[in-house]
């Protein structure tokens, strides 16, 4: 059976969060991980899109949700609420990614991201050879349509961490049908990190 | 005829409960006591063996029991009745739906306009100062009644909403979800000065006579105009300029300041509708008791919620203006605070406040889905829309 990158990433998130855990997914769009959470790790879930219709269907699958903006919307809840915050694919389309990145370190105890990688090899040599913005499996959009704010790459990241006294505790690396092991900025599609603040654990 | 209509309530009488027969009469929240009281109240669908499908619906400044259905004796459909009945939002082939006229109300219930017992006369001024928190005391005491000790949901738009969040204060214990709609924690200032406008319309009015006016004229020109005033801030400028637009009345009298324009002649409609069925000395009574709510009750935000176990769903729309969705964002701010589990949809709609009582297409998803998944206890991978 053959899987689209979305479903193949709802999977590696899935298996990261531990059962019965708390979880908040910023920008969790029509509810596929956290239900998936719900059903098969019995998580207690929230979550938050900016997107009307994405609200209706979270609520046609009896999902709690809420309608709003995360780049403002995490103030209020207390350190730690959360034993996982989510960032699905959402977090390069955020206004300010380093500001709600800090939030979502300070609400949840750890946070997954999981983001298209710009480096990798086809979005290289579709820059390369024809000079155009790249369309890879994991970036799909032309330019004058993509919900995506940033344009970041898994060293991009990781070195972002690392600046920031970010500790990983674990990494996924998609391909488009199996996790890359090896060159990972060059041929993975889609990073997905387990982050906490340094020194917490 | 809509009688006959698939998905209607039905035909429906209204019934009424009485209880604090002197002396024991009910204490109101300001210290005063009131008895004995009466409820007007309909209900719909059955209760099941468990009692666990029970929900109380909560009416708006001049709603009243009749949510849905025909009214048996005047044919009147019911204020709701897009939303409640067979296969609707809230399915009465599946649900047992309790609504209630608030005390203070003047639609079958205790209010200003009712005998008192201890002078013979109508209450008039001398009905005591009621609260938001009365009127869920007395739906409380329905409730037992009704033999059911716990709620599915209690769910109500404007003032509606303010019931709900009261239920959520003062009975937590008793509800499984809650459904505030087009509400805010607490009147602002400008809330208060258009229930203030419309209160003077009425007190200015020489019929009013200090609310002494039953067996006589009573003050139809103020109630009317605070009914008016009422009504510009249910709409919103877009759905005003698709209703009317600048289009004149087709009857137009020749006088000077005659209602030249559809939205005057709306207004004014609206308004000689209103007073025909409703009572001046309430629309005082029941628009002060929204003036002086404050869910909070002065505590923090963070801790107004607190102890509350029940899932909630808080909805507002883009378009209303009187209570702006921002308000409603309190609200969920003050759940999330309490560590509730909430949902929260800002409807993109023109028609400004009356929205909760006309998008009923996405109401019925939000509200139909919330019920049907939270009374089964499931979450589903899959949606069907």
């Amino acid at each position: 059976m053959k899987y689209s990158l979305e479903k193949i990433e709802t999977i590696a998130i899935a298996e990261i969060v531990m059962p019965k855990s708390s979880v908040l997914d910023l920008g969790c769009g029509d509810g596929t991980l956290l239900s998936v959470l719900v059903k098969d790790k019995k998580c207690r879930v929230q979550g938050i899109d900016i997107d009307e219709q994405a609200i209706y269907k979270c609520v046609a699958r009896g999902l709690s949700v809420m309608h709003g903006d995360i780049d403002t919307g995490l103030s209020e809840y207390g350190d730690n609420s959360f034993d996982y915050v989510i960032l699905n694919q959402s977090f390069q389309q955020v206004k300010k990614p380093d500001v709600v990145l800090k939030e979502a370190l300070r609400v949840g105890k750890e946070v997954i991201v999981s983001f298209p990688n710009f480096a990798h090899i086809s979005a290289r040599t579709q820059i390369f050879f024809t000079g155009k913005t790249p369309v890879t499996p994991s970036l799909p959009f032309a330019w004058y349509n993509t919900p995506n704010l940033h344009f970041l790459s898994i060293s991009d990241f990781q070195m972002f961490c690392r600046k920031s006294n970010i500790q990983v505790s674990r990494s996924v690396f998609l391909g488009s049908r199996h996790r890359v092991r090896f060159f990972q900025n060059l041929l993975a599609l889609t990073g997905i990190f387990v982050i906490s603040n340094q020194g917490r654990e | 005829m809509e009688t006959t209509n698939e998905g209607n309530a039905g035909i429906i009488s209204t019934q009424y409960f009485t209880f604090a027969q002197p002396p024991d009469e009910m204490k109101l929240e300001n210290g005063e006591t009131l008895g004995p009281v009466t409820l007007a109240y309909e209900t719909y669908g059955n209760l099941n063996k468990e009692r666990s499908n029970a929900i109380l619906i909560v009416h708006a400044l001049s709603g009243d029991a009749h949510v849905a259905g025909i009214n048996r004796e005047n044919g009147d459909p019911g204020w709701w009745n897009t939303m409640v009945g067979p296969g609707k939002a809230f399915d009465t082939g599946k649900y047992f739906v309790v609504c209630s006229n608030v005390i203070g109300g003047c639609r079958g219930s205790t209010g200003p306009s009712s005998i008192n017992p201890k002078t013979g006369r109508n209450y008039g001024l001398n009905f005591p100062l009621i609260t938001i928190g009365d009127m869920v005391n007395a739906q409380k005491r329905l409730i037992d009644y009704l033999g059911i000790k716990k709620l599915l949901t209690v769910a109500g738009g404007s003032m509606g909403g303010m019931q709900v969040l009261q239920w959520m204060v003062s009975y937590p214990e008793m509800i499984r979800s809650a459904m505030p709609i087009a509400i805010t924690l607490k009147h602002s200032p400008q809330q208060i000065a258009f229930n203030e406008v419309g209160r003077q319309a009425i007190i200015a009015d020489p019929n009013w006579k200090q609310g002494d006016y039953y067996g006589g004229p009573p003050p139809v020109t103020g109630l009317a105009l605070a009914r008016m005033v009422g009504h510009i801030t249910y709409m919103s400028d877009q759905s005003m300029e698709e209703k009317f637009g600048r289009r004149f009345r087709s009857e137009r009298v020749k006088n000077k300041f005659a209602q030249d324009f559809e939205v005057e002649g709306y207004l004014q409609n609206r308004g000689t509708h209103f007073v025909k069925r409703f009572d001046a000395n309430s629309y005082l009574y029941v628009t002060k008791a929204m003036d002086f709510f404050d869910a909070s009750n002065g505590k923090p935000l963070a801790e107004t919620f607190k102890g509350l176990k029940a899932k909630v769903m808080v909805i507002a729309f883009k378009s209303d203006w009187l209570y702006p969705a921002y308000q409603s964002r309190e609200i969920v701010r003050a759940c999330k605070m309490a560590g509730l589990e909430v949902t929260y949809c800002e409807v993109d709609s023109t028609y400004g406040h009356d929205a909760f009582l006309l998008e009923t297409e996405e109401l019925t998803h939000l509200i139909g889905y919330f019920l049907e998944k939270l009374f089964r206890g499931e979450v589903t991978a899959e949606y069907e829309i």
